[in-house]
């Protein structure tokens, strides 16, 4: 243990995961290997929606080292209920059965139908050829237009409808203020599908555990402890004997934040074969079998004054389900409800979101979940409008931004903002991108009538998150509270065990809540352990999506760790025989104020704390405490990015030459930490705004099935980025942390986007969708011009 | 069944396996070289990476009886008495990670890149882990671990 240790909250502390990762010694969910262990294999519809007629696994079990095979019909009787979506928006929501294997019809391609288990992964996989289906094919629908018309072809038959839901918000006069605006702009954007591509495919191991007839699953999710109580619910088993480890986890983005079928499968034939079940999936499967992102067509409105004052914003947006709903599918745009109006302070707003089902994968959570979609709307009509009266994008923003503040205020969503600055962070980045020599060269090139112009993007972002507080949640129908644990246990060595209920999976917690423990206990982040990721040594948690962690989870550890503390100081007064409100805590020593002299370690205040011989009266030996946090409010990280672009006119190539981003997420743990959030995040917007896009054909047919197809930036791709920060603390909680996992992804497609159509200003572009690939962009050139001419 | 020998992180194995086995599950499954996984198996994300005779390939795109009588190195070979390789010092220090699922294929196909080319720019760099993907980090700070390695102010 080193002595007397400087704070280590704020400090660029390297991060403890990473000698396990580098030298090769994590332990991923497919590193797993069991005595008696068989490997499952999923068959998976190649048709986008079909009944089928006839499934026969017979062959298959014939196959060499084939040990069982199954249908729906012969797991049916293990199933507690469908597959669980545990975030029904409104009391009238239409909701399909989802089975983990097809019941008599398939809805998506890629949709379950059967599995084998066999000796080993080549040959579970080989037999799934032995599986004689029949399919009989039915009409496909995969536009979401096309989805909602009368005559439409309907995904789920007993539902009698393409639509699942209608989720309206109305705040304030709309008409009257689009009837009062002198300017009224509309536009419609395409939110593309992507595809998460969390590098890790997913993984499941289920072994039984004979002595407690439970269960022990380990799987490559984000959410091991909902995963618990989905898993329990969903087979019966109690749930104290439901164990889910989240090993080492290679990536999530939302797409682990999920209950899917093959845990509930992999853990059926585990209990039924009384041997542990492995599978995991293949990146073909993942494209089709893991959850996407995205898919909305966005209609939005904007009402303002004639000097870009914004009066009233009407969005109207469908969302695109997929065949079946998720674990929290319908909710992800209702995400985004409250974002649509941005860090822009006006009176009237109106918000409608309609559910659609079509043939495709389901889609959920991908990183951002909902707020990138709408902060991407909102930042497009802002510029729209700046255009429309001929006004510069940052001075329409600043016309519009609240007055700073540093306690809770109400928006045009009738939520409450916590904290915001907004013209802090937009005069820094201008600052930083030297904004008037930027408009000087782009000038200079558009004279030339240079190939290559030069495009300026703004935005101005906030975002809503670390979900979450419990009531807003259940208010808002979604099926589990937002509180976060912790606990700290100092041993009687005066080394600490951190337990926490968040589950990372490349978010650095492990040094974070080291940090956090440390500073709190005086002592050094490597004298604490972080427990996580396992239901049997973190018991209760809600673990990690929605930027939540930090400003949850890590404020419990804060929490727990300020308990353990002041339990510390009482005995430490007990010890030196002075009075509580006279000792002093500094560099892991309690001393009486004013007589340095007479001071005890913390790590003496342990040992007799372990003792238990000279306690307080009253007083529990021991040095540990629990927290549960339940936050009062959410937290609003926020920012201000500029992109510049180079676009080649004569191919349609855009190159993001400089990105610059100035954000504020409060006061940070771990500077490298933030930094490492925010680059990956703005690579994941640059992404979908210029390279990725799922796509499907009219027959539901998945065209861009592998990494051959789906075009994931690389590192030519991607730019290196300029950051700074600036601290507004949150109100919300005592540290006053906001997350930042998101807000990378949610501030910079906007920024790009803006940025390429302000390079191809001279052309008359005034609009491109996601990805603005080269085609898209020579097209968007030659229409501009055409339509220019006629 | 086919029978391979194969020296890999300088020690030797021999195993019978079908011809068909990937090396990458090879390593994997008959060698508890866990060090090294699969991302994509069409050759794209590079999480694979291996190095061959001293070169980089793609351990899910390659048979292991092509291996037959080669010497491999992966991740978990790349340590020296103890100490890491420059580039996992690196990696660690420039935080050209996060999840880490990329970054034992990431570091062998840096390691390979300053093999070949010792003292490169920064588009040299980029270019030369095209054929690895990240996730997680925006290629930043992969860039500058890669720098720092090849004794470069990163």
């Amino acid at each position: 243990m080193t002595e007397a240790p400087e704070k280590y909250v704020g400090g660029g502390v390297p991060r403890k995961e990473d000698p396990a990762l580098v030298t090769g010694k994590a332990n991923w969910t497919d590193n797993i290997k069991l005595p008696g262990m068989l490997h499952m294999a999923v068959l998976r519809s190649p048709f986008a929606h079909a009944r089928i007629t006839n499934l026969d696994v017979s062959g298959a079990l014939e196959q060499p080292g084939v040990r069982a095979a199954y249908t729906g019909e012969d797991l049916a009787d293990y199933w507690n209920a469908p597959m669980p979506c545990a975030w029904p928006v409104t009391e009238d929501i239409r909701m399909p059965d989802h089975w983990p294997l097809a019941k008599g019809e398939v809805n998506f391609m890629g949709d379950a139908v059967a599995v084998v288990v066999a000796d080993d992964r080549y040959k579970a996989q080989d037999a799934l050829e032995f599986i004689e289906v029949d399919y009989e094919p039915l009409d496909v629908v995969v536009d979401m237009e096309e989805a909602l018309k009368e005559d439409a072809p309907l995904v789920h038959e007993d539902l009698e409808s393409n639509k699942s839901f209608l989720w309206p918000l109305e705040v304030g006069d709309i008409d009257g203020a689009f009837e009062r605006a002198d300017v009224v702009v509309k536009e419609r954007y395409i939110q593309q599908r992507l595809i998460p591509n969390a590098i890790e495919p997913r993984a499941v191991v289920a072994n039984p555990e004979p002595t407690s007839d439970g269960i022990t699953l380990y799987s490559a999710t984000q959410v091991p402890h909902i995963v618990r109580l989905m898993l329990a619910a969903g087979t019966g088993i109690p749930e104290q004997r439901v164990r889910v480890v989240a090993p080492d986890v290679g990536g999530g983005f939302g797409s682990k934040l999920n209950f899917y079928a093959e845990e509930l499968l992999a853990t059926n034939i585990a209990r039924l074969l009384g041997v542990p079940i492995k599978w995991v999936e293949d990146r073909s499967e993942n494209y089709m079998a893991t959850i996407h992102g995205r898919d909305q067509i966005q209609d939005i409105e904007l009402a303002a004054t004639s000097d870009g004052k914004i009066l009233a914003v009407r969005a109207d947006i469908k969302a695109d389900m997929g065949a079946y709903m998720q674990l929290v599918t319908p909710g992800i745009p209702i995400l985004g409800a409250f974002m649509y109006c941005g860090v822009y302070q006006f009176d009237a707003y109106a918000f409608y979101c309609t559910g659609v089902f079509t043939n495709k994968t389901p889609t959920d959570a991908y990183r951002g979940a909902g707020r990138p979609e709408a902060a991407y709307a909102i930042e497009r009509i802002v510029d729209s409008l700046a255009r429309e009266l001929d006004m510069d994008p940052a001075e329409v923003r600043r016309k519009n931004f609240y007055e700073p503040f540093d306690e809770p205020t109400t928006t045009p969503a009738g939520i409450q903002y916590d904290s915001l600055n907004l013209p802090m962070v937009l005069d820094r980045v201008l600052e930083m991108a030297d904004y008037e020599t930027l408009r000087e060269e782009q000038k200079r090139r558009r004279e030339e009538n240079d190939p290559v112009q030069l495009g300026i993007g703004f935005s101005t972002y906030t975002e809503i998150c670390g979900l979450a507080p419990s009531q807003v949640l259940a208010s808002l129908r979604y099926g589990a509270p937002g509180w976060e644990s912790a606990t700290v246990r100092m041993f009687s060595s005066g080394t600490v065990e951190v337990v926490t209920g968040t589950s990372p999976h490349g978010q650095g917690h492990v040094t974070s809540w080291s940090q956090i423990a440390a500073d709190a206990l005086g002592v050094t982040p490597d004298d604490v352990e972080v427990l996580h990721g396992d239901t049997a040594s973190s018991p209760h948690g809600l673990d990690t999506y929605g930027s939540r962690s930090l400003p949850v989870g890590g404020v419990a550890v804060h929490l727990a760790a300020q308990k353990v503390q002041d339990k510390a100081k009482k005995i430490a007064a007990h010890m030196l025989e002075a009075s509580e409100d006279d000792l002093e805590f500094e560099g892991g020593q309690f001393s009486v104020a004013g007589s340095p002299e007479q001071n005890v370690t913390i790590q003496d205040v342990a040992a007799t704390a372990f003792a238990g011989t000279n306690l307080p009266a009253d007083m529990e030996p021991g040095l540990t405490a629990d927290t549960f946090y339940d936050p009062p409010n959410f937290v609003f990280p926020f920012g201000a990015h500029i992109c510049v672009v180079e676009v080649d006119t004569e191919t349609g190539k855009t190159s993001v030459r400089d990105y610059f981003g100035v954000d504020d997420c409060g006061p940070v743990i771990n500077p490298i930490i933030v930094d490492g959030q925010v680059h990956g995040g703005i690579a994941q917007g640059i992404a979908q705004a210029l390279y990725e896009e799922a796509i499907y054909d009219e027959d539901g047919t998945l065209v861009t099935g592998s990494m051959v197809d789906y075009m994931i930036p690389g590192a030519p791709e991607l730019p290196n980025y300029t950051l700074d920060r600036t601290v507004t603390p949150s109100p919300t909680n005592v540290m006053g942390v906001k997350g930042i996992g998101e807000a990378g992804t949610i501030g910079s497609p906007p920024a790009v986007v803006n940025a390429v159509i302000d390079a191809l200003e001279p052309f008359g572009v005034t609009h491109i969708d996601m990805p603005a690939s080269p085609m898209r962009v020579w097209d968007a050139i030659q229409a501009a011009q055409d339509g220019g001419d006629a | 069944m086919r029978e391979v020998r194969v020296k890999v992180n300088g020690r030797d194995y021999e195993r019978e396996v079908e011809p068909r086995m990937l090396l990458v599950h090879f390593l994997r499954e008959e060698l508890n070289l866990t060090g090294t996984m699969v991302g994509c198996n069409t050759s794209n994300c590079g999480a694979c990476t291996v190095l061959m005779e001293g070169e980089s390939i793609k351990s899910c795109t390659m048979f292991a009886v092509q291996a037959d009588g080669r010497e491999i190195t992966t991740v978990q070979g790349l340590a020296e008495n103890g100490s890491w390789h420059p580039m996992q010092t690196a990696f660690h220090e420039q935080h050209g990670l996060q999840c880490g699922y990329c970054t034992p294929g990431m570091i062998m196909a840096s390691v390979s890149l300053l093999q070949e080319n010792p003292n490169p720019t920064e588009e040299e760099i980029r270019e030369g882990l095209e054929g690895n993907y990240c996730r997680c980090t925006g290629y930043e700070n992969i860039i500058k671990a890669v720098q720092q390695a090849a004794g470069q102010t990163g």
